[in-house]
């Protein structure tokens, strides 16, 4: 039984359908990433798990609970995180404020939980006090990855985690994601950087305009000819 | 030493000017419209107090109750008018909050006429130091001013309300994520909003009359402070206010007392051409 399982969605903003039958599974304990070329609707897929779009036809089921078209204050609930690709902090909130919004529908004792996000992102301990909005990118996007995993979630949706940032940061923070992985955090991801990302990954889905193309293996992904002459880059 | 009594009036107008432009900037940064209301809001509450003392309470029992009235009106404006155009564009809401303003300052004039009132006929003697005048009720203001300012800074930083609602001004999206429950952000907003907009206006009235347009002519005074801070920005709100304060008294050195409105309109203009994000503004967000 999947953790995740979107089964032929279509949907979109409102507007025409960006997705136009996708189906996706995520195991308890993997790494997905969607790679495609530019709108494959690739982050409409992912926000549609987390009731960012709106889905007409097709189902996304978490947890073995419908989750179709949930809002996402209820999505948070039943253990998924989001990160947006961009605004993804708070940027007047000092770095642990906005750990603490991310904890938000929380109470009780959370002193263990923001350990673990500091020796996760160490960087983030010296610069507890600053605010959010005055880091690099690097480290914003690593407030916006501890926001995310203050609440212990099961599943974390990330959207393109490394664009914009310097190949240092891309480095780092996908080795953090690993980390988070390997701590037994499931994980669906897009990513632009689609061969670094392939190579983390357990599996892979192609998705070309709003349909899937290709699904299999990060390492099989890398070496389809078809994939890698579509948008690898030759 | 004329400079230094214009600087103390400036300080107490300045205090009066935060309090409302904490709430106008709190409130444009969750729910992303000026509230033009907010002025005629401050009207209210002075009214309110001003109906309990003409039965014979004093004013400082009084406060609290207008307080409380203050948040109930805005509270009822908000679930009768404003969360029906919450997802309409924004521009409707801020249409809408104009005829809000309309709407308080003609019942006002309705109950209690259009004529000038005070609160206390008595007149005051100023206390003298340091050859500067400031009369105790001026004194009262900015003591009231401060000590709200604080516990308003107390609020935002140590509660998890008051952190959601700085989380909710700068990025409201992020906040639904997160889980944060916006409506009850909101809810609290109005009267934290409301309540400051009722001290302002009583502060006001103490400071020198009652009269239905008092709130709906600092209105600008306030909206320029929160230009000047930064929309969205409570903290920068403040330091508006204060500046706009200080500028509208010492201006009366070289201009005209009557031109202290256009002071802050100038300010406003200047901001919004020469640096629209704010003293404070690195406007990326």
């Amino acid at each position: 039984m999947s953790l995740l399982t979107v089964r032929e969605i279509h949907g979109g903003y409102g507007g025409e359908d960006i997705l136009k039958g996708v189906s996706m599974t995520v195991d308890a304990g993997e790494m997905v990433v969607i790679v495609g070329p530019n709108g494959a609707g690739k982050s409409t897929a992912m926000k549609a798990v987390f009731g960012l779009a709106r889905l007409r036809a097709g189902e996304v089921v978490f947890d073995s609970q419908k989750i179709t078209n949930f809002r996402p204050d209820r999505v948070v609930h039943l253990g998924v995180s989001y990160v947006p690709q961009e605004n993804n902090v708070f940027p007047s909130l000092t770095v642990h404020e906005n750990l603490e919004m991310g904890a938000f529908i929380l109470s009780g004792d959370l002193s263990a939980r923001f350990e673990r996000i500091y020796e996760l992102f160490p960087p983030l301990k010296e610069k507890r006090r600053q605010p959010a909005g005055a880091l690099s990118g690097g480290q914003r996007q690593m407030v916006a990855m501890g926001r995310a995993l203050m609440l212990d979630p099961k599943l974390l949706l990330l959207d393109e985690p490394t664009a914009g940032l310097s190949p240092r940061f891309v480095e780092l923070i996908f080795d953090r994601i690993r980390e988070i992985n390997a701590q037994g955090v499931s994980i669906l991801m897009v990513e632009q950087n689609a061969r670094a990302a392939l190579q983390l990954a357990h599996r892979g889905y192609v998705l070309v305009v709003g349909r899937n193309r290709v699904e299999d293996t990060g390492a099989a992904l890398l070496a389809n000819r078809e994939v890698a002459e579509m948008f690898l880059g030759g | 030493m004329e400079i230094l009594q214009l600087a103390l009036f400036g300080l107490v107008l300045g205090g009066i000017i935060s309090l409302g432009a904490i709430g106008v900037s709190l409130l444009f940064g969750i729910l992303r419209f000026a509230h033009f209301a907010h002025g005629d809001l401050m009207t209210v509450g002075a009214y309110a107090a001003l109906a309990l003392v003409a039965v014979g309470w004093p004013l400082w029992a009084a406060f609290p109750v207008a307080v409380l009235a203050g948040i109930l009106v805005a509270l009822a404006v908000d679930a009768l008018i404003y969360r029906r155009l919450r997802r309409t564009a924004p521009v409707i809401l801020l249409i809408s909050s104009v005829g809000v303003a309309l709407i308080l300052r003609s019942l006002i004039q309705i109950i209690w006429g259009a004529d000038t009132q005070v609160y206390d006929q008595a007149l005051q003697f100023p206390l003298r130091f340091w050859g500067l005048r400031l009369k105790l009720n001026q004194l009262y203001i900015l003591l009231g001013s401060v000590g709200l300012v604080m516990l308003v800074h107390v609020f935002l930083q140590y509660t998890k309300l008051g952190k959601a609602m700085r989380a909710m001004a700068d990025n409201p999206d992020l906040a639904k994520l997160s889980g944060i429950n916006t409506e009850r952000v909101i809810l609290y907003t109005w009267c934290l909003g409301a309540g400051l907009a009722v001290a302002a206006g009583i502060f006001l009235g103490v400071d020198t009359r009652l009269q239905p347009t008092m709130g709906w002519h600092l209105l600008l005074p306030v909206f320029a402070a929160t230009i000047l801070g930064g929309i969205g920005k409570p903290y920068g709100a403040i330091v508006g206010g204060m500046v706009v304060g200080l500028a509208s008294e010492l201006s009366t050195v070289v201009l005209p007392p009557a031109y202290k409105t256009a002071v802050a309109f100038a300010i406003m203009v200047v901001m919004l051409i020469v640096k629209p994000s704010g003293l404070f503004g690195g406007g990326k967000r």
